[in-house]
């Protein structure tokens, strides 16, 4: 059973529904037992950093993420989820995140429209089983208005091209975030929240 | 790169997806979720619905169509018609839709754009604007189904939507709705020189020519069509193949 944490606004229907399609349990939870007797967690996210970080202080899940992360337990980042994994975001502020992965979260380059808003192409930096069956250049959909700025080079899998450089997919051994949404990214979406699955099983 | 979308436009009413001309005349057209199955397999890169009836009786049909779309696609799609307050765009959200687009409340209450966007993210937040010419290089702002004029600048209307917080704009263009003969490029290249945020095109389609202009000459990130689309006028792959081929950059393997 994956634990989608359901920690407020946002559409997290979508992601049930994929994960339904491909044969695998989740069930959207606030509930401490739940998440720490789910094989895996998935961190959505949409909407802004402090009111995300604060909801889940609210909730009183920031130890019960960590722990489970520090347990070896896979866990997935999705959007805000993946930004929250990092140390600092700099989005309207200076916000703390669950710290699971060195870097930090600021403003996309003003040089390009803002949000990031559409299908963008991902280039792959490292072999990884992530990416397994998913082509170079393939379309993912992306949404957002903030992105990881500083990061571990080794933590690269995948990654866009907007204003820069934009993490795309990245991994921490049992951490792993998409700055996409996989959920609404077709079939290469589905390849890539399979492979998620495989590394569960 | 970032690529050109191709946006379909289904427009429901009581539960069926329909067509009008103008906003008159309004036809049936076919069931809102196999057309939506139909779109994403040919390629479609993210769909909006309008409820265009919106009164409350028919809100919970329109938010079950939201839900068994959500179910079986898996590209993003935004939902309009009839959105008023954060609790209708909290309970659209929750049935799957991805973005809300806001039309005669926010000119009503532009607060609401502004709310939504703190509690929700300014990526699901999208300002639908119907404009109508006024003058040569003027346009105004109309409300209510393009029935009442507000008299508000159109341009200027867009400029405070992204201040409000939109995270998007899809700009109608009441004139040429309809007709066929190419979407308003000086009212699209207008608004997309003032505004740093991705502005959808909508009105006019015709040819796959239409969907060039507007996307090169027009400054569109996006393209909204809805006729040429569900009378089969213009097939998804053909459409991208021909743009791919005018140097834009367009999502072909899906």
């Amino acid at each position: 059973m994956i634990a989608i944490i359901d920690y407020g606004a946002g559409n997290i229907k979508s992601l049930q529904f994929a994960l339904t399609k491909l044969e695998l349990d989740s069930c959207l939870t606030t509930d401490k037992q739940t998440i720490e007797n789910a094989t895996a967690i998935i961190l959505p996210g949409v909407g802004a950093f402090k009111d995300a970080i604060e909801a889940l202080g609210e909730l009183d899940l920031i130890r019960t993420i960590q722990q489970e992360a520090s347990s070896g337990k896979p866990l997935l980042g999705i959007c805000l989820g993946m930004q929250l994994f990092y140390e600092r975001s700099y989005e309207d502020g200076d916000w703390q995140g669950l710290g699971l992965i060195q870097g930090d979260v600021k403003r996309i380059a003003e040089s390009v429209k803002v949000p990031h808003m559409g299908w963008n192409t991902l280039s792959h930096r490292q072999k990884n089983p992530l990416l397994s069956n998913i082509k170079e250049n393939a379309y993912v959909y992306f949404v957002h208005s903030y992105a990881v700025s500083s990061y571990q080079k080794e933590d690269l899998v995948s990654s866009a091209d907007y204003g820069g450089m934009v993490p795309a997919v990245v991994q921490k051994e049992n951490i792993i975030g998409m700055q996409f949404h996989p959920e609404k990214s077709g079939e290469v979406g589905l390849q890539l929240l399979q492979n998620f699955g495989e590394m569960i099983s | 790169m970032l690529a050109k979308r191709i946006v379909p436009c289904l427009d429901v009413d009581k539960g069926r997806v329909v067509k009008g001309r103008k906003f008159q005349n309004i036809q049936d057209v076919d069931d809102p979720v196999d057309l939506a199955k139909k779109y994403n397999q040919a390629g479609a890169d993210e769909l909006v619905f309008y409820d265009i009836t919106a009164s409350n009786e028919n809100r919970n049909i329109f938010l079950d169509v939201v839900e068994n779309v959500a179910a079986e696609i898996a590209i993003p799609f935004s939902v309009g018609g009839g959105i008023r307050t954060i609790t209708d765009i909290h309970q659209t959200l929750r049935a799957g839709a991805d973005k809300v687009s806001i039309n005669s409340a926010a000119i009503k209450n532009p607060q609401l754009i502004k709310d939504a966007a703190l509690k929700f993210g300014s990526q699901c937040v999208v300002l639908s604007i119907d404009a109508k010419a006024v003058s040569e290089n003027t346009w105004q702002v109309y409300i209510n189904g393009g029935r009442t004029n507000t008299e508000i600048d159109a341009i200027g209307w867009a400029i405070k939507g992204e201040q409000l917080g939109a995270g998007e704009i899809v700009i109608n263009a009441i004139d040429v709705d309809g007709e066929k003969n190419g979407y308003n490029l000086e009212l699209t290249r207008a608004i997309a020189d003032k505004v740093n945020i991705p502005i959808i095109a909508s009105g006019g389609a015709g040819t796959k020519e239409h969907f060039a202009n507007v996307l090169q000459k027009g400054g569109a990130d996006a393209a909204l069509a809805a006729s040429v689309f569900h009378y089969s006028e213009i097939q998804i792959p053909d459409l991208k193949e021909y743009l791919a081929a005018s140097n834009i950059i367009v999502r072909r393997e899906i």
